[in-house]
């Protein structure tokens, strides 16, 4: 469901509720039957939960339209510099630490 | 709103909202009814009225008792509970109340009603206070809603006396 069929529905099981609401509570009360007033809300409380609640085609009218990769790409993200080392460096660095730790025995 | 369940979990929400409004709205209904019920009731026959070994005065008595109930009936009423007591005075207590028969009343048909009964309660009070005694019946009422508010009212019949001697 998109960002408009959202709060379509939700406006629209508002309007339902209530208006489902005020013809149960009318009739009931005219007939003089509160059995009556509950089943009609049951009703209409059920028909908003079928037309409300599963994703029906209606509420996805409104797609959200993502930027185009292009647009992407002409604004890169900046990457980490590749920093390049010779072996020897790497692991004279890599060892480093233990060489210190072991400088007193040497 | 985004999902299946989110959407199922507002609605019911909502809608279980607006349902105990419309119960509150309904009790609210039942003020814009004034009912007016009406009740006579009768002593048929006092057949026993006698002094019990614990010092006790006792009596079995015969009331025609008819009433019609039907205007405290609305669309929200489950039943009516109704009871006819016997109210009167001692030199120790103001006010003594004996419930000596009820009955609940579960539809508007069946609240215009006209019955004979003895005593369902036993009518009997604490020493030997009751020769002679004057006293009231009172048909008092309890209405149940299906939701909200209960309402409780009364119809005070006065102007009933015991004998004098007691009756075996």
């Amino acid at each position: 469901m998109d960002w408009q069929g959202q709060k379509v529905a939700e406006q629209w099981m508002q309007i339902l509720l209530l208006v489902s609401a005020a013809i149960a509570f009318v009739t009931g009360y005219l007939m003089g039957s509160f059995q009556l007033m509950v089943l009609i809300y049951a009703g209409g409380v059920v028909l908003t939960a079928l037309i409300i609640v599963p994703n029906w085609p209606w509420f996805n009218r409104h797609p959200l339209n993502w930027l185009d990769p292009t647009e992407a790409d002409k604004h890169p993200k900046p990457q980490p510099a590749v920093v390049s080392l010779n072996l020897e460096m790497a692991l004279d660095y890599e060892f480093q630490p233990v060489r210190k730790l072991c400088e007193p025995f040497f | 709103m985004h999902s299946f369940v989110n959407r199922a979990n507002v609605l019911l929400t909502l809608a279980v909202t607006i349902l105990a409004i419309m119960c509150a709205a309904a009790s609210i209904s039942d003020t814009f009814n004034s009912p007016s019920p009406t009740a006579t009731i009768e002593v048929a026959n006092i057949h026993k009225f006698q002094k019990v070994s614990s010092g006790n005065d006792e009596i079995a008595m015969v009331l025609n008792i008819s009433a019609d109930l039907q205007s405290l009936f609305t669309w929200n009423t489950k039943q009516v509970f109704v009871f006819v007591a016997a109210e009167y005075e001692t030199k120790k207590h103001v006010l003594n109340q004996l419930s000596l028969w009820d009955t609940i009343i579960e539809s508007k048909e069946k609240a215009k009603f006209s019955v004979s009964i003895s005593n369902k309660y036993r009518f009997t009070d604490q020493g030997s206070n009751l020769r002679g005694k004057e006293f009231n019946l009172t048909l008092h009422w309890h209405v149940m809603p299906k939701t909200g508010k209960m309402f409780a009212d009364k119809i005070v019949l006065s102007g009933y006396r015991l004998p004098e001697q007691y009756k075996r």
